[in-house]
């Protein structure tokens, strides 16, 4: 705590009043006032994490910035916060992102403005409460409430298909959710009645209950992050989601299912993740070289960035699931340099679906022509999508390659063609969409960045080549978290 | 045990029955117009009985003419939260039965009775008892069913209601006279002990057990035995419905905890696993059928059917935290129903009933307040934090997964994700669809306050939930002298 103030406590709830605030201006005559106060609330909310920033210590890895009080003493549920270096950058990166969005939506959102706002705001502040949650309780009810905005968000504003794409994507994470839910009552049961995510990494549980659980978890997490079997629900929840839904899907949701991994499957499970590593890493794989494949045959933009991000999030499985510090660190840089990077890859399709609403990649051809601004912040998202040095995504990729390398030079091998894939079909679409002469009459009308895409623009292009060039504060902060939880996972729990 | 000490524990009764009496001649004297005077006297009547019930609350467990009788804490909380559900009841449906002339002083007066029944049965210590309780209810019910007397579907309903349940009835007094053969007594104490101590006749206990367990599931409506719950719902004006769906849950959780827990704790084992079955299949068919409704009132019939499944695991799953939970259980779906069958009411208007799901669609266009209320219901009826469905859904997967069966927890997830869709379906068909008129929604401000008081306490109690499920906890250990 800084100057006795809940920090974790204010990053959650003040998105949340700002986001209830939004929605009571009603109607759309006061839009103008919904999206000032919106912008005031993400502001302020990225405002607040900032304290957590300054303020964390480094040099250890228990959790900073607690805040504990009893809820439902009944069940010994309590509101018991906490951040550690991974989570406390997820939460930076949520607030940050929160606010792109809202300035994403400004113009391009005329229909039932306040409650499009709310919805991000409230969903900003449960996305906060996952990653603080030190209570398995609290933490579920965050995250089954977040998944109530998006399914709003994605069914209200999405494309022709929202619906369909909607109930997939709430039915799907449910499913997951339900049976982690069973799997934290059991383990509630096992610790002799506490909720404490910090006691069930204590919990010793014997093999065939710590393979159940993990594939309980692995239901919960796998359908977010999402891993191979898993993935068919995005590609649809992103094509038919609103720019800002696309963003927050890609940047934040998808991480939430990773940070599961970290916080609850390899911890509490650790015999079980060692036993079932070798399935994670070869699903893992599959979705770095076939889902990238397939991302070169689609025809649609976002199908086709939502299809690299399937495939870079199996980047970040096979990093946790090789078990040494580079593996776990480059997967966490290249979460958040995929947050970075997707979510801008998704901003600057929106910018051209604003103008021309069509996903289709044949309906474009010479936007460069028209748009030289655009295509330059398009050309440096691209790259970093491929992985080019000197790129945010260099960095995580590269450390997950090393790590993989150590365990096994076919895995590096295989995850290693990504950089191929990956450069294919980004620049591929990159060229079909940018470059050539004017396709037709619409790309003729087109019209470049104004000031408000110019500032987002900018504001990513600068984390994402800082970041790239300059990691160490990042890892710096992870440094210390993961070297615990490494010491964590390499301690076996089976009961003696 | 002298008279005055005999009264104490039923005087909230008595007072409730000279009150009904008293409307009911009252009432006569009225005009058509004046109704609103006998509607303000059934209201002064439930907070009278809820003042006498409070007023005569003992510590422990008192038992009243010659043990037929009992008052314990879980009688006194059932009994406060069944004159609140009555009177939410009332007041959800004096518009709607107004426009259809239905208001008068019979409706009041059979709900009072009905009532009364309900706290018979939650107080019942005695096999007559419970079956008086019981068919005071059910009867005030099945002449509420067919009060609309113009109406070939209530009518229908109402006819099918009386004799499935009189089979119940039947199947029940049929069990209850086994039970007798077996142990020489109706007084559930006396069984109790009577069985713990051994039974010659193990075969007439286990006939007996089967036929109560059958009777109990018909009046709880699960599946096998689920028939009349679709049928009723769906032909009566939708206040019985609410009427029937919602406060005579109550009654019904007592009855069969009053039977099982308190007269038949020794068979345990075998009810139990009857109830896995009933409530397996309650779980599956209530879900997969609800889904296939257009019908509102029919959804929600089978959406009962679906909870009361769900509630029955907590019984199986035995002890405070069992029993504790399905009260818990019982009572927030008793709010959830409220709430639902209050809002189709609230949109029906005079000759339209808005009881199908085209009724719904782009209810956010019209009235952005009631469509957020009614998203709060469903996702507490889906059992999704932070509404206190959630918690419903966590306490008894809680108490089964301590009893060690937690496939049996895996099971009842995997079903309520199925039920998660069909009220995906209504929020979908609020939020995302275009309405099919649009007229504007009139309602009264009791009736608007009451369903935003109704949907925000679902969430209120969601994100604190810590006290009401203490309450049920104690009161169920307190009351059934648990360990």
């Amino acid at each position: 705590m800084i100057f006795g103030l809940p920090v974790i406590s204010i990053t959650i709830w003040l998105p949340i009043i700002f986001g209830i605030l939004v929605l009571a201006t009603g109607d759309d005559k006061n839009a103008p006032l919904a999206r000032l106060l919106a912008l005031a609330g993400s502001v302020l909310g990225f405002l607040v994490t900032l304290p957590l920033y300054i303020g964390f210590d480094t040099t250890t890895s228990s959790m900073q910035f607690v805040e504990h009080h009893g809820w439902i003493t009944r069940f010994n549920i309590n509101y018991y916060l906490g951040v550690d270096g991974i989570s406390m950058l997820f939460i930076l990166l949520n607030s940050f992102f929160t606010v792109i969005v809202v300035i994403a939506g400004w113009r391009v959102i005329e229909k039932r403005v306040s409650q499009y706002m709310a919805a991000f705001l409230l969903m900003s502040g449960m996305i906060n409460g996952v990653f603080g949650a030190l209570d398995s309780i609290l933490f579920y009810v965050f995250w089954e409430a977040m998944l109530v905005p998006m399914f709003i968000i994605i069914g209200v504003w999405g494309g022709p298909n929202r619906i369909y794409a909607t109930m997939k994507f709430f039915l799907y994470t449910l499913l997951g959710s339900l049976l982690m839910l069973v799997a934290l009552i059991y383990l509630y049961n096992l610790t002799g009645g506490s909720f404490s995510i910090l006691d069930f990494h204590q919990v010793a549980s014997p093999m065939t209950a710590q393979i159940l659980i993990f594939i309980a978890f692995f239901f919960a997490f796998a359908v977010k992050v999402p891993m191979f079997p898993v993935h068919t629900w995005l590609p649809d929840a992103h094509v038919e989601a609103p720019t800002g839904g696309s963003v927050i899907l890609a940047a934040l949701m998808l991480k939430v299912g990773a940070y599961g991994f970290l916080r609850f499957s390899m911890p509490i499970t650790p015999d079980a993740s060692h036993q079932l590593a070798g399935v994670m890493i070869a699903l893992s794989l599959i979705a770095i070289v076939y889902i990238g494949l397939v991302a070169l045959m689609q025809t649609d933009m976002k199908k086709l960035v939502a299809y690299s991000s399937i495939s870079h999030m199996g980047f970040v499985t096979m990093g946790l699931f090789i078990f040494n510090a580079y593996g776990m660190e480059g997967a966490l840089l290249q979460m958040i340099s995929h947050g970075f990077v997707a979510g801008a890859l998704f901003l600057c399709i929106g910018v051209l679906y604003d103008r021309m609403h069509s996903r289709n990649i044949a309906d474009y051809g010479g936007v460069a022509n028209k748009m030289p601004v655009f295509a330059a912040f398009f050309m440096l998202f691209a790259m970093a999508n491929s992985g080019l040095p000197g790129t945010s995504a260099f960095v995580g990729e590269f450390m997950v390659i090393m790590g993989a390398i150590k365990v096994n030079f076919w895995y590096a091998f295989a995850a290693g063609t990504t950089l191929i894939f990956g450069a294919a079909y980004t620049l591929w679409l990159y060229k079909r969409v940018i470059f050539g002469k004017v396709a037709n009459q619409h790309v003729e009308e087109l019209t470049d960045l104004n000031a408000r895409e110019v500032l987002i623009m900018s504001l990513l292009a600068v984390l994402v080549i800082g970041m790239g060039v300059y990691p160490l504060p990042l890892s710096e902060i992870l440094h210390a978290s993961v070297n615990d939880l490494l010491v964590h996972v390499a301690h076996s729990k089976l009961p003696l | 045990m002298n008279l005055l000490a005999n009264l104490i524990p039923v005087s909230a009764e008595i007072f409730l029955l000279v009150m009904v009496c008293f409307i009911l001649i009252a009432d006569l004297m009225l005009t058509q117009s004046s109704k609103l005077f006998t509607y303000l006297l059934v209201q002064l009547t439930l907070l009278g009985c809820s003042v006498i019930t409070v007023g005569t609350h003992e510590h422990g467990v008192t038992y009243a003419f010659n043990n037929m009788y009992v008052d314990d804490l879980m009688s006194d909380v059932l009994k406060m939260l069944s004159y609140l559900g009555m009177s939410m009841v009332l007041v959800y449906s004096r518009q709607y039965l107004m426009l259809r002339g239905l208001f008068t002083g019979e409706f009041m007066v059979l709900a009072l009775f009905a009532l009364l029944g309900m706290n018979v049965m939650i107080s019942a210590n005695h096999f007559l008892t419970l079956y008086l309780g019981l068919e005071l209810l059910s009867l005030s019910l099945y002449a509420m069913v067919a009060l609309q007397r113009d109406s070939a579907l209530a009518t229908e309903a109402a006819m099918k209601y009386f004799v499935l349940g009189a089979l119940a009835s039947g199947l029940l007094l049929y069990g209850m006279s086994m039970l007798y053969g077996a142990t020489g007594s109706l007084e559930l104490g006396v069984i109790s002990d009577a069985i713990n101590q051994g039974v010659q006749n193990k075969s007439l206990l286990a006939f007996g057990l089967v036929f109560i367990v059958s009777g109990l599931a018909f009046k709880l409506g699960v599946v096998p035995f689920h028939m009349w719950v679709p049928d009723v719902y769906h032909g009566a004006p939708t206040a019985m419905t609410l009427l029937i769906g919602s406060v005579p849950k109550l009654a019904a959780f007592a009855f069969t905890v009053r039977i099982l827990v308190e007269g038949l704790q020794g068979l345990e084992h075998d009810w139990s696993s009857m109830l896995i079955i009933l409530a397996i299949a309650s779980m599956a068919l209530g879900n997969l059928a609800a889904i296939a409704q257009t019908n509102l009132k029919r959804m929600f019939a089978y959406s009962t059917i679906t909870h009361m499944g769900f509630m029955l695991l907590g019984l199986i799953s035995g002890g405070i935290e069992g029993y504790g939970s399905a009260m818990f259980y019982t009572v927030v779906y008793m709010m959830m129903s409220l709430g639902a069958f209050g809002m189709i009411m609230l949109l029906s208007r005079a000759g339209l009933e808005a009881d199908t799901l085209n009724d719904f669609k782009g209810l956010n266009q019209r009235s952005p307040w009631l469509a957020f209320i009614m998203m709060l219901l469903m996702l507490s009826m889906a059992g999704i934090p932070p509404t206190v469905g959630f918690y419903a859904k966590f306490s008894v997967l809680n108490a089964i997964v301590q009893t060690g069966h937690t496939w049996l927890a895996i099971v009842a997830v995997l079903f309520s994700l199925i039920g998660a869709f069909y009220y995906l379906r209504i929020i979908k068909l609020m939020y995302f669809d275009a309405p099919e008129s649009h007229e504007p929604i009139v309602y009264g401000s009791d009736t608007g306050l009451l369903i935003s008081l109704n949907g925000l306490g679902v969430l209120f109690l969601g994100l604190m939930p810590g006290t009401l499920m203490s309450i049920c906890a104690v009161s169920v250990q307190q009351s059934l002298l648990l360990y």
